[in-house]
């Protein structure tokens, strides 16, 4: 289970959002600009919240109070970011097993060819993220957080660089990860539609603070 | 084709040699110093920058004789590296090609600051995120994205550290043999009454080389930025 209870203020604008992320997956939903993304930077390390408390089933991420704040690199959350940001410089392959290279984990053959096969990118594995399409390098950003292990996933919009049509290409890979991957999931974005199909729990975001959680009947309204 | 004595193909050599080391020692220097300049913030940044260009600016002679009045046999620290770790510059190979080094520094810090300053940074949260810790980010996102800058750094650095002549020269003198590179062979020949010939035949022996290593930095340069946009 994610608590996480974080204030920060950034120039004008101010955060302060509490939520709790259960099992599943979590819908980070409200407008462009209300914060979300910083949100979950902050769950990942990448931001330091001003004051607050972030946990990770018992883990403490960050503690204002008693001075914790672990570095981003040993949190271990799987982070897949709005455009990808896929290592220009390796293969879809290298790609691929880069945070278990440094996470240190053995390499586990049969885990990779079972992202490989949810996610369907055997046939890129030889190219480079050049020259992949918008959905390809999603879903290579997708199996590349997966196979760190992660113990919480983040998905930042991942379907916002892509044309409607592609959408809903990878839309059911994102219900099986949530079906199959056994990782605890939020999920962020500003479109009623994707988090109601990802989603099982809704947590509302506006102006940077929660203004409701609840089922996905938030989201009709 | 080149009809050169046995005395100007050691001079060749000598240059070849001292162009190389002079550009792999300062090259990761030129790294560490590039990186701080393009990523901190601190007390002092415009100074170590100024430092950093000032050989390009002052006349090559000063930055010569400057290295000799510290690094020479009776100077302060040349006498203290001779008698602790029998380091000898002066009137040595090595101390020209630290003079080459020394000289050619501002041009390899330049082209690999603005590569480490134009990586999109995002890159570098998300290999963070992926488990790397400070070192391997830089390791494995950092520095490959920086190659670019990179060989052209280490290209220029070589070629001014080929060409280089004043500091040199003041710093560790003329000798064939030790510290006789190119160009003071053919500084040395147009000194001399029947000189020309010889002094026109590495003239052409320098042409080559600086077309050589232009030609090979050109080709690894486009290798490199290939590979980092995807082909």
């Amino acid at each position: 289970m994610l608590t996480v209870a974080v204030e920060k203020t950034l120039g004008e604008f101010r955060i302060d959002a509490r939520f709790d992320g259960e099992s599943g997956a979590t819908g980070l939903f409200g407008p462009s600009g209300s914060g979300k993304t910083s949100i979950i930077n902050m769950i990942a390390g990448l931001m330091t919240p001003d004051r607050g408390r972030v946990v990770l089933d018992e883990l403490v991420l960050f503690d204002s109070t008693a001075r914790i704040d672990m570095p981003v690199a040993q949190r271990r959350i799987g982070y897949v970011f709005q455009e990808g940001r896929l290592f220009p410089h390796l293969s879809i392959k290298s790609n691929l097993d880069y945070g278990r290279w440094m996470t240190g984990f053995a390499a586990d053959t049969a885990a990779f060819a079972r992202v490989v096969e949810l996610l369907d990118v055997g046939h890129l594995l030889d190219r480079r993220p050049g020259k992949l399409s918008g959905g390809e390098r999603q879903r290579v950003a997708v199996g590349r957080a997966l196979l760190m292990r992660p113990r919480l996933l983040l998905l930042d919009e991942p379907l916002a660089s892509l044309d409607a049509g592609r959408k809903d290409d990878i839309l059911p890979y994102l219900e099986r990860l949530r079906d199959e991957a056994k990782v605890p999931i939020v999920y962020v974005s500003h479109d009623p539609g994707e988090v109601k199909r990802i989603a099982s729990r809704v947590v509302r975001i506006e102006g940077g603070s929660v203004v409701a959680t609840g089922g996905v009947e938030l989201l009709g309204a | 084709m080149f009809d050169l004595s046995p005395q100007e193909w050691v001079a060749v050599q000598l240059s070849l040699r001292i162009a190389a080391v002079a550009t792999v020692v300062a090259l990761p220097f030129g790294i560490a110093i590039a990186y701080v300049l393009a990523r901190k913030n601190f007390w002092g940044k415009s100074l170590l920058d100024a430092l950093v260009h000032l050989p390009l600016v002052l006349p090559p002679v000063v930055t010569g004789y400057l290295l000799l009045i510290t690094l020479g046999r009776r100077a302060p620290v040349g006498a203290w590296l001779a008698e602790h770790l029998g380091i000898v510059f002066s009137f040595r190979w090595t101390g020209a090609a630290l003079a080459c080094g020394v000289m050619a520094f501002p041009l390899v810090v330049r082209p690999i600051r603005l590569s480490i300053e134009a990586i999109d940074r995002r890159l570098e949260d998300a290999s963070q995120t992926l488990g790397a810790s400070g070192f391997w980010v830089f390791a494995t996102t950092t520095l490959p994205l920086a190659l670019p800058g990179i060989i052209a750094g280490g290209m220029l650095g070589f070629a001014k550290a080929l060409g280089e002549f004043g500091a040199t020269i003041t710093f560790v003198s003329n000798i064939p043999g030790e510290t006789q590179t190119i160009s003071a062979a053919i500084y040395t020949l147009t000194q001399v009454p029947d000189g020309d010939r010889a002094a026109m035949q590495l003239v052409l022996v320098s042409i080559v080389i600086s077309v050589a290593a232009l030609v090979a930095s050109e080709w690894l340069a486009r290798r490199a930025s290939a590979r980092l946009h995807g082909v």
